[in-house]
């Protein structure tokens, strides 16, 4: 193996926050704090990066004490989002971990007199010939990190790496296995008091008026907010504040709302609406003739977030500064919304992650910091914690975006694919805050004056896109055009949710592709690796069907489906392969994957988040779809909301192929398109029937076999 | 203000205050006890799930009344890290969670079936947990968990 050259440019978010000092610090006994701008959702992130800078800094990653994110101390790093944070965050790492042994390294040479190429560091320790030695912590105070981080610095090749690349346990899973306060739920502040904001039950009500006489008489109130729209409880304690707002709530009146589409419809109200037209690619072939051509729609419905944990933050103003503690997924974007709001220049706003639970996007964690910053302002410099309830964090948070699907493939007489247009008609798939004039969270859309609801747009093509993410086919197909439509009203509120468009857009190719390939009475595993040229492609669908021993012979009531993607097209490659049985209640029995992410930092967390999001993704596919009626929610609670439970669960066997010396990205938004496919492909195959709209439940088995008939 | 007395992971503890206030309000709220999670606040989704009188119960909607003189156990009265419960010890070694937001509730559902079937096979796991719910899709990785803390238990 050739050694590596110098990177020839910084790491982007290296680039963006170059000074090494903001990245990692020597402290105290034998300690290295190390502070990403990334923040732990869950996905082992902060493990990841603990590992990648023990390794480049030769030390015990027990002596690694990771910094939660803030925007007083931390690089700048936007979002903890789009599966990034090892791309990103842990490029940034090595390289600058790298420059750091480098330059102590130097300074070591300098003080041991021994030429810096003949000293080794083991665990922190610096020593050379003549068993001379120093550490990082004897020489912190000659080496100065306030410096910019430059382009020549060498990280560690492959071979010399011990940490990175190999499973070890999770920094985070002791204290939450021995419960020590870690969640900001269980992170009390002194001297707290608690509050609750007032929700309308009906999508888009406004209050109107707010008779307060009965919320005054309720023990253990301290404070009633209201502006304009907006109005809260602060209470001593957590049964006085929900106390306070049942109280408050009967004293409310509210404005007619808005009505929300038909439910059952949701293909027609998307194709109905106002919408912004972006072709996303084309392609161009000669023109071949074609013989017939397939039209097909699929649909998906809103899919909540669902976070076991409802949203909550704290807040505390000091005079005309405020300090927010969050669970947002990016802390200075959330400042910088708080900004707009509060009118106060970011500098007067200190904002500070904690853990939350898994959020698996942009659910309300945003929301509920502005809730407790406006509450806090009635506190009297107390600090306020904030927490919404199941009902609100059901109904009132972003959901992932319902997706209408076309797709028209052009076939010869032989049923070759010659001509692919895919067409989505969807809301934008992302709302988050801090990248635009107007802030994102929704109680700047209660106060007075409100700002507008923020209607959801797409991340541009080159970081991933929204609804159209996973749209252009990996697959060579001659010719295509790929058109998204995105809505330009919004009665439901959309925002990130994991894989954004992916998963309904691979959903309907690879529902298609199967279906072509059933057509053509081709292995529908041989018709996928004949239309690709990536190997890496090729390699996990390989794997998966050999892991799956494909294709198992046909019994009776089980049925068998692949499904893949390279999520994003630029990020990891997944194969998936599902086993389900049943006739009207589907079952998935078993899930085969196998993922390339490039180098896998810590090989356990990639297959735990493979298995997640395949485990997530069937839930999504059997029974997951926001309920509403045309004024309101309905799904506001689990049972009206059900998710898949453990006696549901499949099982499921990942294989990660390593590549070590491939740039490493994300696994936590890899299988949920896959998997998706691979249940449809294998209802498919078990009934005998293509069920298109998703969720595949029952009535939807039935519908598609009248149709059938 | 009547007084409630009960057993708290083993200690003789008595609340003075409203019959009425929830155990998990008076746990969270007025004991500092913080591994009992709120998650739905209708006993739906089993985040703050404890044990009392051997059984896992949700303690969101259990009023305070109803815990006189009952033997609660949060996981905090399962193990320590020093001390740890063999579920807690397997949990790790399983790397059994990615959040962990549910884990402390799902502990208190596996212990409490370890107590009354010690050797449950892998489809008693699962149904002895299909009252917690997990978003992040750690199902399989805790049941492997239990399974490893329940043949621990049976060699020791």
């Amino acid at each position: 193996m050739s050694a590596p050259s110098p990177a020839p440019k910084l790491p982007v978010s290296l680039a963006a926050n170059p000074r090494l000092s903001s990245w990692v610090r020597f402290t105290g006994e034998g300690r290295v704090a190390i502070s990403p701008g990334k923040v732990e959702i869950g996905q082992g992130i902060v493990t990841a990066l603990a590992q990648i800078a023990a390794d480049e800094l030769d030390v015990d990653i027990s002596r690694v004490e990771m910094i939660r994110a803030s925007t007083a101390t931390s690089p700048n790093e936007g979002v903890t989002s789009g599966s990034l944070s090892v791309q990103q965050s842990g490029r940034a790492l090595r390289h600058a971990c790298a420059e750091v042994r480098q330059r102590f390294l130097t300074a070591a040479s300098e003080r041991l007199g021994v030429d810096a190429p003949l000293l080794g560091i083991d665990d922190g320790t610096i020593s050379g010939p003549g068993n001379v030695r120093t550490s990082y912590w004897e020489l912190a105070g000659d080496v100065s990190l306030d410096h910019d981080a430059i382009t020549g610095a060498v990280a560690k090749t492959v071979a010399k790496r011990t940490v990175a690349g190999h499973s070890v346990q999770r920094v985070d899973i002791p204290d939450k296995v021995f419960a020590r306060p870690r969640f900001i739920h269980d992170r009390a502040l002194p001297d707290q008091l608690h509050g609750r904001v007032l929700r309308p039950d009906v999508s888009g009500a406004r209050l109107l008026a707010l008779d307060e006489a009965a919320v005054r008489a309720v023990p253990g109130l301290i404070a009633v907010a209201r502006d304009g729209g907006f109005a809260g409880v602060v209470a001593d304690s957590e049964p006085a504040a929900e106390a306070a707002l049942k109280a408050l709530r009967k004293g409310a009146t509210w404005s007619a709302g808005e009505p929300l589409p038909d439910e059952d419809d949701l293909a027609g109200f998307l194709k109905s609406q106002p919408v912004e037209t972006t072709v996303i690619d084309t392609r161009a072939a000669a023109a071949t003739e074609h013989v017939r051509t397939l039209r097909r729609q699929y649909t998906r419905p809103y899919i909540a977030h669902g976070s076991i944990a409802p949203s909550c933050a704290m807040a505390r103003w000091d005079g005309n500064r405020v300090h927010v503690w969050t669970h947002s997924q990016g802390v200075y974007l959330l400042r910088a919304d708080l900004a707009i709001v509060l009118k106060l220049p970011a500098e007067s706003i200190v904002v500070e992650h904690m853990e939350g639970a898994g959020c698996y996007g942009h659910n309300a964690a945003d929301d509920v910091a502005l809730d407790a910053v406006l509450l806090a302002k009635v506190a009297g410099g107390r600090p306020v914690r904030v927490q919404w309830s199941r009902h609100d964090e059901m109904s009132h948070a972003p959901f992932g975006a319902a997706m209408a699907i076309e797709i028209e493939a052009d076939l010869d007489a032989g049923n070759e694919i010659v001509g692919w247009r895919h067409a989505i008609w969807s809301n934008g798939h992302a709302a988050r805050p801090g990248r635009a004039a107007q802030p994102a969270l929704l109680a700047a859309t209660e106060i007075a004056p409100p700002y507008p609801r923020m209607i959801s747009t797409n991340p541009a093509a080159a970081n991933g896109g929204g609804g159209d993410r996973n749209s252009v086919p990996l697959y060579e197909l001659p010719a295509w055009t790929i058109t998204s439509h995105r809505l330009l009203t919004m009665p439901v509120r959309t925002s990130a949710l994991r894989t954004l468009g992916a998963q309904g857009n691979v959903f309907a190719i690879e529902s298609l592709l199967d279906e072509i390939a059933a057509l053509r009475g081709e292995d529908p595993i041989a018709f996928r690796l004949r239309h690709l040229r990536d190997e890496r492609a090729k390699d996990v669908i390989r794997t998966a069907a050999r892991r799956a021993a494909w294709k198992p012979q046909k019994r009776t009531g089980i049925g068998h489906g692949v499904g893949f993607a390279r999520y994003k097209n630029t990020g990891a490659y997944c194969a998936a392969i599902a086993e389900v049985e049943g006739a009207g209640d589907i079952r998935v029995n078993q899930l085969t994957l196998a993922v390339d992410v490039g180098e896998a930092i810590n090989p356990d967390g990639v297959v735990n988040q493979i298995e997640g999001g395949a485990i997530q993704a069937t839930s999504w596919v059997l029974k997951e779809r926001v309920r509403f009626d045309r004024t309101r929610i309905t799904s506001t609670s689990w049972p009206d909301y059900p998710i898949l439970t453990f006696s549901e669960v499949p099982a499921v066997d990942v294989e990660v192929i390593q590549r070590p010396e491939i740039e490493p990205v994300g696994a936590g938004e890899a299988a949920h398109g896959p998997v998706t496919a691979a249940i449809a492909n294998a209802v498919a195959d078990c009934l005998g029937v293509r069920v298109r709209d998703l969720p595949i439940t029952r009535d939807r088995i039935i519908a598609a076999m009248e149709l059938a008939s | 203000m009547p007084t409630i007395q009960f057993q708290l992971n083993g200690t003789a503890t008595s609340v003075d205050g409203d019959p009425d206030l929830t155990l998990l309000d008076v746990l969270r709220g007025r004991l500092g006890i913080t591994g009992a999670h709120f998650g739905c606040g209708a006993g739906e989704c089993g985040a703050c799930y404890v044990m009392v009188g051997g059984h896992a119960m949700a303690s969101c909607d259990m009023p305070m009344w109803s815990v006189a003189d009952k033997d609660v156990v949060t996981v905090e009265g399962l193990g320590t890290a020093g001390q740890p419960h063999p579920l807690q010890r397997a949990f790790i070694t399983e790397q059994a969670m990615q959040c962990g937001y549910c884990v402390s509730g799902i502990l208190i559902s596996a212990a409490a079936l370890l107590k009354r079937s010690p050797s449950p096979t892998e489809a008693e796991v699962k149904a002895a947990l299909d009252r917690n719910l997990c978003r992040c899709g750690s199902h399989n990785r805790m049941v492997r968990a239990v399974l490893r803390a329940a043949s621990e238990m049976a060699t020791s």
